[in-house]
């Protein structure tokens, strides 16, 4: 058979069209990865890998739990332990709603090696819940009246401090001087003095202190810590970081359990330290409201935007901090702000920079918070090279004038707009210049932190880890310094929104400069702002 | 056979679509074939409608690595099939299957937010007009008139 000049263009006109269509695909892409890969490889960065611990073997670490309320709670899930209540309320939303996975997540938590043997809370309910619940054949739990009793019982390991801010630091004193490992929520302690006292009790201890900003384990901090430190940003001269809520819970109006009276509530041990007040439900429920028990914004919130960025930076206690703000919101009775406006001022600080030498230094940590909107406003460092978006996930912009982006700027390859790096720790892989569809994934929170399929919770991570360190040795990720710093620039914060007053730090001899006619702790301790005029002749 | 011209271009115009469908789906899993780094799950992942948990299941691992490969493979079979002229109808079966997965991963129905798509649709997207095509396709195959299907038909004249 003879193919005629026809036959063969009828039969293999395809041919050429798919040779030509798989050449343009093969090469574009080939180009793009290509390109894409040169600037990856120009910003050099790593994305963290899930944090590991040596294994927590042995006799099972035996923990006592301090205060079993909301966090309380949420700390023995991280632990392993739910309550039946819990289980049951997890299981009908799941039932409503397939999506809800909390049961689910808890049930695939790593298990680890902890006896849960004490409970300590002033309300009998509360107690009595965790007796029920975390009671079994092999394991007798105990409620011990004071916290002094628990921590010398001898039958304690370690003890999980989830109480009201007062009681922070002297429990924790006292488990360390005991030798009892801590794990202390923030922020770590409620004045200044208390912070030096806390910091002598865990360098003079053998015990383990962490501090309960789980934040540390987020991979995705640890990438932003390389991304800094590779100068990607240049130099960092704002940092914004906000809170932003609507609603009764985030603003501290938790519910008031209907069997709370004198008699299931031991209200002097609740007071503690705290002014002689005659029994107040309010008070006890609520007690993120007032100064004399909590800190409102500066300790509750304020503490984990600072402590996320010092994380990252390492920047420690600012210089001094300006605050202002008011009760704007939420006009209730509460005595610490809903609004609130804090600047943090680091004049001697730089990530490093792309200009001429001495040109760039210093950089103000920004906080915004207001308890009246819920807009999400992001977590930001502006950097003269670059921005950097920082949650979960985290995403860096280039920036128009940026000097060290400059040519790829003007070549085209590199776009203000388009994100130049992206991480996210659920994806396979760290994604530049990403599209705009993995954007939106990403911004719809579709993806979020997975170790091997599963996600994680970040507060096991953190426990993880500090049971280990007590098991195996080595360092916490927040430990006594990390926890003195956080404390101190929450504390600064506090004093200036009270006082009306820059607040300042000598670096050098580790101290808040003092203001003529102040107390510090007279003041944090004030309930609402302060109102004592300082006195002319002492201000001069 | 062709009796008139209007039948031959019923023929050609329905070869050059068979061609156009094919450029599209080969050079959407050749760009997927050299990207080792792509995946489907952000497409599962956010999938709408009724048959969502089944496409949420196909995003876990180990099952999403054979469903990034099976899609390639897919896609490039139809592509190769369409261009080449040669098993098309086989192609063309397969190309219904995985627009009627991409049509109902992402269903235009009323009340579904439309993720990822740059217009606006009401049931019927571009997924869908693309099936038809393939089921036109399947049942007006082109190759013995242009395409490998030609020799075929020539050395095996019926």
């Amino acid at each position: 058979m003879k193919w005629t000049r026809r036959d063969l263009l009828k039969g293999l006109g395809g041919l050429p069209i798919l040779g030509a269509v798989w050449w343009a695909g093969a090469a574009n892409t080939v180009y793009n990865r290509k390109e894409r890969s040169k600037i990856l490889k120009q910003l050099n960065i790593r994305p963290s890998l899930p944090p590991t611990v040596p294994s927590i073997d042995g006799e099972p670490v035996r923990v006592g739990i301090v205060g079993f309320g909301i966090r309380g709670e949420q700390l023995c899930r991280s632990l392993g332990f739910a309550t039946d209540e819990w289980v049951e309320d997890m299981k009908l939303a799941a039932q409503e709603d397939p999506n809800h996975k909390a049961l689910e997540d808890f049930q695939k938590q790593d298990k680890l090696n902890v006896k849960l043997v004490g409970v300590c809370d002033v309300f009998d309910v509360r107690a009595e819940k965790a007796l029920r619940s975390f009671t079994s054949d092999d394991n007798a739990i105990k409620r011990y009246t004071t916290f002094t009793e628990m921590v010398e019982s001898g039958e304690v390991d370690a003890v999980v401090i989830a109480t009201p801010d007062h009681w922070h630091a002297p429990m924790a004193i006292e488990a360390l001087n005991n030798n009892v490992h801590v794990y202390v929520e923030k922020p770590m302690t409620h004045t200044v003095s208390e912070t030096y006292e806390l910091r002598n009790a865990a360098k003079a201890s053998k015990a383990i202190l962490q501090v309960g900003h789980q934040h540390r384990q987020t991979l995705s901090f640890s990438t932003a810590r390389d991304i800094v430190e590779k100068g990607t940003l240049g130099h960092v001269s704002l940092i914004q970081t906000n809170t932003n809520r609507n609603d009764d819970n985030g603003a501290w109006n938790y519910d008031i359990h209907e069997k709370a009276s004198p008699q299931t509530i031991d209200w002097d041990q609740f007071l503690g330290s705290a002014p002689k007040v005659p029994f107040n439900k309010n008070h006890f429920f609520r007690w993120r409201k007032w100064w004399a028990y909590g800190s409102g914004l500066s300790g509750d919130l304020l503490t984990h935007d600072y402590d996320r960025l010092n994380c990252v930076l390492k920047m420690g206690i600012p210089e001094s901090v300006s605050a202002s703000g008011g009760i704007y919101t939420h006009n209730d009775g509460r005595n610490v702000p809903d609004v609130l406006q804090v600047n943090m001022e680091f004049p001697n600080f730089t990530t490093g920079s792309s200009q001429a030498k001495g040109k760039e230094k210093g950089m103000t940590f920004c906080y915004s918070a207001s308890l009246g909107n819920s807009y999400g406003r992001p977590t930001i460092l502006m950097g003269h090279d670059a921005t950097m978006e920082l949650g979960n996930r985290l995403t860096v912009w280039p920036d128009a004038a940026s000097t060290r982006y400059g040519e790829m700027l003007e070549l085209g390859k590199m776009q203000p707009n388009v994100p130049i790096y992206q991480y996210n720790p659920a994806a396979n892989v760290p994604d530049a210049i990403s599209s705009a569809t993995s954007q939106y994934f990403a911004d719809k929170g579709l993806m979020w932190t997975y170790i091997n399929g599963v996600r994680v919770d970040s507060t096991f991570l953190h426990m993880r880890e500090w049971l280990s360190v007590i098991k195996n040795g080595g360092k916490v990720s927040c430990g006594i310094q990390e926890g003195f710093e956080e404390a101190i620039a929450a504390h600064m914060a506090g004093l200036s929104w009270k006082l009306g007053k820059k607040i300042e730090w000598d670096t050098a001899t580790e101290q808040l400069k003092p203001i003529e006619g102040i107390n510090f702790d007279e003041v944090l301790l004030y309930n609402g702002k302060w109102e004592h005029a300082v006195p002319m002749e002492e201000e001069a | 056979m062709a009796h008139t011209s209007n039948d031959r271009w019923v023929k050609i115009s329905i070869t050059i679509l068979r061609i156009l469908v094919g450029w599209h789906f080969l050079y959407e899993g050749v760009v997927k074939l050299y990207n080792p780094e792509w995946t489907s799950f952000g497409y599962l992942a956010s999938a709408q409608g009724p048959l969502k948990p089944l496409f949420t299941m196909l995003a876990q691992a180990p099952v999403l690595d054979w469903v990034d490969t099976l899609n390639v493979v897919a896609l490039i079979t139809v592509g190769i099939t369409f261009l080449l002229g040669i098993f098309e109808k086989k192609g063309a079966l397969v190309g219904i299957g995985l627009l009627a997965l991409y049509y109902l991963a992402h269903p235009s129905f009323p009340g579904f937010p439309q993720i990822n798509v740059e217009g606006n649709y009401w049931l019927v997207n571009k997924n869908l007009i693309e099936l038809m095509v393939c089921v036109l396709i399947y049942n007006f195959p082109t190759g013995q008139f242009f395409g490998l299907g030609y020799f075929i038909k020539t050395i095996n004249p019926k």
